[in-house]
């Protein structure tokens, strides 16, 4: 069958599973989107490229599927730089398509014309610049390979317009996948699986620290399988959120920099330390000599590149987490009796809950707005949040029950990202409640976004929590710089309410802590379009613990009782 | 810090080489040299990369390395018997008071007078880096006005 470059794009990508992509037209990916016209697939158009690819990564996140967003060549590529940086540092799998000039065009610095596939280059998995229409259907197999399996990350396709336009023979999609230099990791190295055992068997005082890896190697069940043979204290990171039921008694709430206190005296206490699909971040570790310093570390990840990299470890074990930890589980016998470390624990938590105080300004403890959405939504929302306070402070007071159900922009810390991220995860499970959780900073970023969630009657639900601050860097301007204030003051902005209603959103302002169980219960009653709540929190409100940048995680500021 | 030979088989495609530029400038890792040529299949090329650093960066630089697509196969062969070698071309001063003094060092260092000038001489040489190293030292009294080196290759010995 004859079919353009484009048709053959679209066949391959539903022979794929795509059922979706987000994207923006435009000159060099016309000849795209005129065969969209008449696909199955469906189009989502967003407001802004960068929207695109963060929808599509949070359709991945909440799916666990590669995301596909499609801009033009020159601005509409560059648009999307932000959001696939974002997808690398986070491992997410996503798919982009980026129109090009024509490839007799390439390098003459054409109209819109940039190197797109050069830009990416440290922030993708891999990058293709399709130079034959008889490629299409080769490099559409290898990128979605490529995206989905080992660590996953974004995968770019540049495709010049000409490549797109012209007619070739079409047998079907491609069906072997050769790459010399690209081997999907299978098992893992059974002896160290048995060291691993044997330390964590012996152990008296051991934590497992989980991250990310655990919710993409979807090794949740796994996780919680080891914690209840043998009673194990769980940290997460903001990745690992929802890995780990939050109500579990073993659960000690996120670590780091705005970790609980007794997630990081656990830490600071254990004698083994089990990291699973995680990368000892800075804002996880803190000052890194003094991490964890009494404990035999074991750390399993899909990338070798991760063992070592930013701490040395006992028992190292490359290989997909789920795998690892089915291997695992049969060779784990309760050892120690762990009565003394768990009471050790329970007193921490006691004498150091996550607690906050009542409103001090007149306006609402945004803490408190948090826990409510916890309550109201049983803790079975999907969340996704922007970057800043509003962040950690869902990240302590909401109650994650499953993994995937907390999307957040965790290595790049994207302000923008949350809202967009939203869409894509509504749009990829329309029955469940999506709640971005915003700054008034942030939800400025991609604000325009509302025209794409108005347009497809998308009932996503914003909480501002509005101090009309930036409020993470004045918390920072405050503790570390003098009160020298320097740029932080939001209280020039537009009416949220009004903004909303401009796009044909519903919009609430709640001004006062008893109105904001009222106004969740009336936006999640809204079912064909989304809603704006600009909640008007205390202003000067820091997210406590925390611990300061660079130091050891025993050093916590505030988060005491009466402190 | 120790320096050692990588040598890695790479596609032979368009963008590699600045990929692998890119990645050791990203993480901040130093090249001592890089050379990169065809191999016996035209599908394939061979990078041989110095860099300077100790177990640990090596091991990091490796993996990350490993995770480009396109590249195939990596072998640290800082520890193997492996036949290692450069060229290098000196220009060198050289009026006819010192050109038989040079023309000795050349050849003691089995070394070829490439090109004669009025008051210069292009010696070329290969060795490995310490020859070379030692030529340029021999030489270096009389005036280098410019020199150029190729940067290492490098072979395993024996069947491997």
């Amino acid at each position: 069958m004859k079919l353009r470059g484009a048709e053959i794009l679209l066949r391959c990508l539903q022979a794929e599973g795509v059922d979706v992509v987000f994207g923006y037209p435009g000159g060099q990916a016309i000849t795209i989107y005129d065969a969209l016209y008449d696909s199955p697939i469906r189009h989502i158009l967003v407001r802004h490229e960068q929207g695109a690819a963060h929808a599509a990564d949070g359709y991945a996140r909440a799916t666990g599927k590669t995301g596909v967003c499609i801009a033009t060549s020159g601005p509409g590529a560059t648009n999307l730089v932000t959001g696939i940086a974002n997808a690398y540092m986070d491992s997410i799998p996503m798919v982009v398509i980026t129109g090009q000039v024509p490839t007799h065009m390439i390098g003459r610095d054409a109209f819109q014309e940039a190197d797109i596939t050069g830009i990416v280059l440290p922030i993708t998995k891999h990058a293709f610049l399709v130079e034959k229409t008889e490629d299409v259907a080769r490099v559409i197999k290898e990128a979605f390979y490529i995206a989905n399996t080992n660590r996953p990350g974004p995968v770019l396709i540049d495709l010049p317009k000409d490549i797109m336009e012209r007619t070739i023979e079409f047998t079907g999609p491609a069906q072997d996948i050769n790459i010399r230099g690209y081997r999907v990791l299978k098992g893992y190295n059974s002896g160290q699986v048995l060291n691993a055992a044997n330390l964590i068997n012996a152990a008296q005082r051991p934590v497992i620290y989980a991250g990310g890896g655990v919710v993409a190697s979807d090794a949740a069940e796994e996780l919680l399988a080891v914690v209840e043979k043998m009673g194990i204290p769980v940290t997460t990171t903001l990745m690992g959120m929802g890995a780990f039921p939050g109500y579990n008694p073993l659960y000690l709430g996120m670590l780091g920099m705005h970790g609980t206190r007794y997630a990081n005296y656990a830490i600071g206490e254990c004698d083994v330390l089990i990291a699973m699909g995680v990368r000892f971040d800075d804002r996880v570790t803190g000052k890194i000599a003094n991490f964890a310093p009494h404990a035999k570390v074991i750390h399993l990840d899909i990338d070798a590149a991760e063992i070592g990299k930013n701490v040395d470890v006992d028992v190292p074990i490359v290989g997909d987490v789920k795998e690892i930890l089915q291997g695992l589980l049969p060779r784990l016998q309760p050892g120690p009796d762990l009565k003394e470390w768990h009471e050790t624990i329970e007193r921490w938590k006691d004498e150091y809950p996550l607690c906050y105080e009542g409103s001090t300004e007149g306006r609402i403890p945004p803490q408190h707005v948090i826990e409510k959405i916890s309550e109201l939504t049983n803790g079975e929302a999907i969340i996704t949040t922007e970057v800043g306070q509003h962040q950690m402070w869902t990240s302590q007071y909401y109650k994650f029950r499953y993994p995937r159900s907390f999307i957040s922009s965790g290595g790049l810390g994207t302000m923008g990202f949350g809202f967009p991220a939203a869409i894509g995860a509504k749009i990829a499970c329309p029955d469940k409640t999506i709640i971005d959780i915003a700054g008034d900073g942030s939800i400025q970023m991609n604000i325009q976004e509302l025209g794409t969630a108005v347009q497809y009657k998308l009932p996503v639900i914003i909480c501002i929590l509005n101090n009309h601050y930036l409020g993470m860097v004045r918390q920072w301007q405050g503790l570390f710089y003098g009160g020298r204030y320097s740029h932080t003051d939001m209280t020039q902005q537009p009416d949220f309410v009004k903004v909303a209603e401009a796009y044909g959103a519903v919009g609430i302002r709640v001004k006062c802590a008893e109105e904001v169980e009222e106004a969740l219960q009336k936006a999640l009653q809204v079912t064909d379009r989304p809603v704006v709540i600009d909640f008007w929190v205390d202003r000067n409100t820091n997210v406590y613990p925390m611990v300061p940048p660079g130091e050891a995680l025993s050093n916590m500021l505030g988060g005491e009782q009466d402190g | 810090m120790a320096k050692h030979t990588l040598s890695v088989t790479v596609e032979n495609k368009p963008g590699v080489l600045t990929k692998v530029a890119t990645l050791f400038r990203r993480r901040g890792y130093n090249i001592d040299s890089l050379t990169v040529g065809r191999t016996e299949s035209s599908e394939v090329s061979r990078m041989t990369i110095v860099v300077e650093g100790d177990d640990r960066i090596i091991e990091q630089v490796t993996k990350q390395l490993h995770k480009l697509v396109e590249v195939i196969k990596i072998i640290d062969i800082t520890q193997d018997k492996a036949v290692e070698r450069e060229l290098s071309m000196i220009k060198v001063r050289a009026d006819n008071t010192v050109r038989a003094e040079i023309v000795q060092i050349v050849d003691i260092f089995r070394a070829r007078i490439v090109d004669i000038g009025k008051n210069s001489l292009i010696i070329e040489v290969t060795g490995d880096e310490n020859k070379i190293d030692a030529i340029e030292d021999s030489l270096r009294p009389f005036g280098i006005i410019e020199m150029v080196r190729t940067g290492k290759v490098a072979m395993v010995r024996g069947n491997k």
